[in-house]
């Protein structure tokens, strides 16, 4: 325990020693405050974060700077390290849904299709999925995607100033979160892809909320383009900014908007399709600046992109609808169907009527599937998906129980702070805060 | 997972000729529990060491890695439509240079690493499981090697791919496996001074009991599983 | 330090006491500590929607020394427990404490090694959201609650002397929060 002297206490009575004990106790501050002693020179030891309002959460910078320029940058992760890959491991394979989703807490969906694609293909069921589950699997995708990316232009933009840019990123992403909350019940952290299918169909009023949600989009997304394309403010701070080239990228194992900024169109949707991304019409974008003002144009236009795909989402869906939207696996397939009552969500009166009046089988299948799970044979899989961060996979390890046996998500945001040193080191100390903010992790998915 | 679970190790075939454990049910054993499951014998049956032709591009890939490097790998495994290549830890090194650097493999991306603890595999206990892909061929690959609990140790392969620096970081955080030639192998995601490799299976999960009115739950490692 | 220590107890302490207690609910900056999830959604507690800023709280002061609340939204981990501790130390009385959402409640979901079993085994909390994560109006009821019913209640002068007093016996007396056990029976 370290003792310093916080000015601001009050000297007089009431405080026992006119000190205030600090908890960190320093941590490793004095062995880097020490090193840079050691050294003599004019360089200054910064500490950012991991409480920082410009840090994208709780991420730890190490920054040794000389005037302005920063000679060294070490990021420091671990804050949010939850233990969820080791505690998939005690839970059932479905019940892994909820824990993966809480990882990329901006765009939960794609965990947990990159977690469920992974058990699906251990199950041998990969062509087995129904296509309305697919299709409303690629549209909850892809309006995450837009969401993710509006966040990210959001915070992007309010780090550097823009607060407007962040207000009406989230004004947009309101109207997304209301069909989220429509269709699975919840505006984040949804549980709704599941090893199978997806929890439940879309309600009666879907796909007229979506047609007006699209129209919403339609109307506002040009927004951003108007307000932070061509501002000289917005360029300045971000052309030239967080400059990685393609090797660099590679060698660093980055993935998404980035790589794609240094005009590479890697994109795992059209590269190795999954969900049926081979059938939808969209395109790659990419830019060729390699910097931070490339990868926002790249997360802009993808958002266009995104929405187009919603919109064949939306016709397909509205073709397809009564059809199954869960697997016809009895041993597999989510048994419970939901529904609002009078106390709140729980299982639809039909089903709790059909297991309970009219078939045995379905309710010894409703009670074995919540309560051990099914059963995954022996293997391992590894499946990407490309989330809007970048490449995001599981590798899932089964031993043939109904727990998964070591579940280990790659998430890009992991990768991508690795390349913090290579965009910062010789730029100067505010633009950190755009380099990373071009970078997007989410500390959830970094520290799992 | 609890201590009920006898797992009887059997010599076996499967990859790295690993013993084929056998779950023995969870209640009974003089408990009284008069469900049945004390009978309950299912084995387990990890996917079967393929032989050659192995499909796809997968022999003209390994047929390429044995010209570059000797004796690469011991077993193959093709599941799922993935393959698998068991490498020794002796030959890792090697085997990712030439996996990056040759033109018909050229797997310049490495995706992840990830650690696996096998308790039941004696004498290779800590997988490291490495996930490569191939841009230029848009194909992937799984090495996995492995190393004993006595001897924890892999060499590092961070001089091809600077990316597994954090990885191979959170691999020893979390396992203990530790990598040589890593310049700065420390912890990642737990606190410095954390004692202990927490996703081992022999760690527990940690957690308090869980309070209601009248009862106490206790945390999920100390409840029944199947 | 100021007037309100040099007035005695009784109707004028009262009094100014009311006035305190409102201004110090009408200004309630919180320190930004956004943790995990309910990060993002104290962030649309702050956008447009839900608009804090209608009472004065979209000012999320990112340096706790201006700040009087501390929202913990999220999972405290082990290694960030020093540092909200740290964070909370810095914070300048009065302060009052939200733990928002399950995790920061309980452990939420993760009952595990790597999660501090809720915020209240670190600093002492005012008042608990659960949800995971709380939508933003169950944020906004439960500012308003904590506003409304605690901050301006709180008392000054010699009586907030007497209340640091009594709660600071309390504490010293009081089992550690993971020593708190059977108290649902």
């Amino acid at each position: 325990m370290k003792e310093t002297t916080d000015f601001y206490a009050s000297s007089s009575e009431g405080v026992a020693e006119g000190a205030v004990y600090t908890a960190m106790g320093g941590g490793d501050w004095a062995d880097i405050a020490a090193e840079q002693a050691e050294r003599g020179d004019e360089t200054l030891v910064i500490n950012m974060g991991p409480q920082h309002p410009s840090t994208h959460g709780v991420l730890r910078l190490m920054v040794e700077v000389d005037g302005e320029t920063v000679t060294s940058i070490r990021p420091g992760i671990g804050f949010l390290h939850t233990g969820i890959e080791k505690n998939m491991e005690y839970r059932s394979w479905t019940q892994g849904t909820t824990f993966v989703t809480r990882m990329d807490y901006v765009a939960p969906l794609f965990n947990e299709a990159a977690y469920c694609l992974a058990v699906e293909r251990l199950l041998d069921i990969e062509d087995k999925i129904p296509q309305r589950a697919s299709d409303i699997r690629v549209l909850m995708m892809e309006l995450c995607r837009i969401a993710s990316h509006l966040v990210a232009i959001g915070t992007g933009g309010m780090e550097i100033g823009a607060l407007t840019v962040m207000t009406i990123g989230f004004r947009e992403r309101e109207m997304i979160l209301d069909f989220f909350e429509a269709v699975t019940g919840l505006r984040m952290n949804h549980a709704y892809i599941r090893p199978g299918g997806v929890a439940n169909d879309l309600p009666e009023t879907g796909i007229a909320q979506l047609r007006d949600l699209i129209n919403w989009l339609e109307k506002h997304l040009p927004e951003y383009a108007a307000f932070c394309n061509e501002n000289p403010i917005f360029k300045g701070r971000m052309c030239g900014i967080g400059y990685q080239d393609l090797s660099a990228c590679f060698a660093l194992g980055v993935t998404g908007p980035i790589l794609r900024s240094t005009g590479y169109g890697w994109d795992l949707r059209k590269q190795q399709p999954y969900c049926g991304y081979e059938t939808y019409d969209f395109n790659v974008i990419t830019w060729d600046t390699s910097d931070a003002y490339g990868r926002f144009r790249v997360r802009l236009d993808e958002m266009w992109e995104s929405l187009k795909i919603v919109k064949q989402c939306a016709d397909r869906l509205e073709a397809s609808t009564g059809e199954p939207v869960m697997i016809d696996d009895p041993k597999i397939a989510w048994p419970a169907q939901l529904a609002v009552g009078p106390d709140g969500q729980g299982n639809s009166h039909e089903h709790i009527k059909h297991i309970m009046g009219e078939s045995m089988e379905a309710l010894i299948h409703h009670f074995k599937l919540v309560t051990e799970g099914f059963r995954v044979p022996a293997g391992q899989a590894y499946v990407p998906i490309e989330s809007p961060k970048g490449e995001l996979a599981c590798h899932v390890v089964s031993d043939g129980g109904t727990h998964p046996f070591r579940v280990h998500m790659r998430d890009p945001g992991f990768n991508h702070l690795q390349s913090v040193p290579i965009q910062c080191e010789g730029g100067m100390l505010a633009d950190i805060v755009v380099a990373i903010g071009s970078l997007d992790p989410v500390m959830g998915g970094v520290d799992r | 997972m609890s201590d009920n679970d006898a797992l009887i190790p059997e010599a076996g075939t499967g990859p790295a000729a690993q013993p084929a454990p056998v779950r023995q049910g969870m209640w009974g054993k003089g408990s009284g529990d008069t469900s049945g499951y004390n009978g309950l014998r299912r084995s387990v049956e990890w996917p079967a060491a393929a032989v050659a032709p192995y499909g796809s591009w997968f022999d003209d890939a390994l047929g390429r890695l044995s010209q570059l490097v000797a004796d690469p790998f011991s077993t193959v495994v093709v599941d799922h439509g993935e393959l698998t290549v068991y490498v020794a830890r002796e030959r890792i090194v090697e085997v990712m240079q030439a996996l990056r650097d040759d033109a018909y493999l050229r797997f310049e991306f490495c995706a992840s690493v990830s650690g696996v603890h096998y308790p039941d595999e004696i004498g290779s206990e800590l997988h490291v499981v490495y996930h490569l892909q191939s841009m230029t061929h848009n194909r992937r690959i799984r090495i996995e090697t492995s190393c004993p609990d006595a001897d924890p140790h892999v060499p590092s392969i961070i001089a091809t791919y600077p990316t597994v620096d954090w990885h191979e970081r959170e691999t020893w955080d979390m396992f203990g496996i530790i990598f040589d030639g890593h310049p700065h192998l420390t912890r990642i995601l737990m606190p410095d001074d954390w004692v202990g490799h927490p996703q081992r299976k022999d760690y527990p999960l940690g957690g308090i009991p869980i309070e209601f009115k009248g009862t106490v739950v206790p945390p999920v490692d100390s409840r029944r599983s199947y | 330090m100021g007037i309100e220590d040099k007035v005695p107890q009784g109707v004028v302490l009262t009094t100014l006491e009311g006035l305190f207690g409102w201004m110090r609910q009408a200004s309630f900056w919180p320190a930004t500590f956004g943790l995990a999830c309910c990060a993002i959604e104290m962030m649309t507690y702050g956008a447009p929607r839900f608009d804090a800023g209608r009472w004065g709280q979209e000012v999320f002061r990112a340096s706790p020394r201006q700040a009087d609340l501390m929202i913990i939204s999220g999972r405290v981990s082990q290694k960030m427990a020093p540092v909200l501790r740290q964070v909370y130390d810095q914070m300048p009385n009065p302060k009052w404490v939200m733990a928002m959402g399950v995790c920061a409640s309980s452990g939420g979901m993760f009952n595990n090694y790597a999660i501090v079993q809720g915020g209240d085994h670190l600093v002492p909390v005012d008042i608990y959201v659960p949800g995971c994560p709380p939508r933003p109006d169950m944020l906004i009821d439960a500012m308003w609650k904590l506003k409304k019913g605690i901050v301006a209640k709180r008392p000054i002068g010699q009586n907030e002397i007497d209340f640091q007093d009594a709660a600071e016996a309390a504490a010293l007396v009081a089992p550690a929060t993971h020593e708190m056990k059977g108290l649902l029976r």
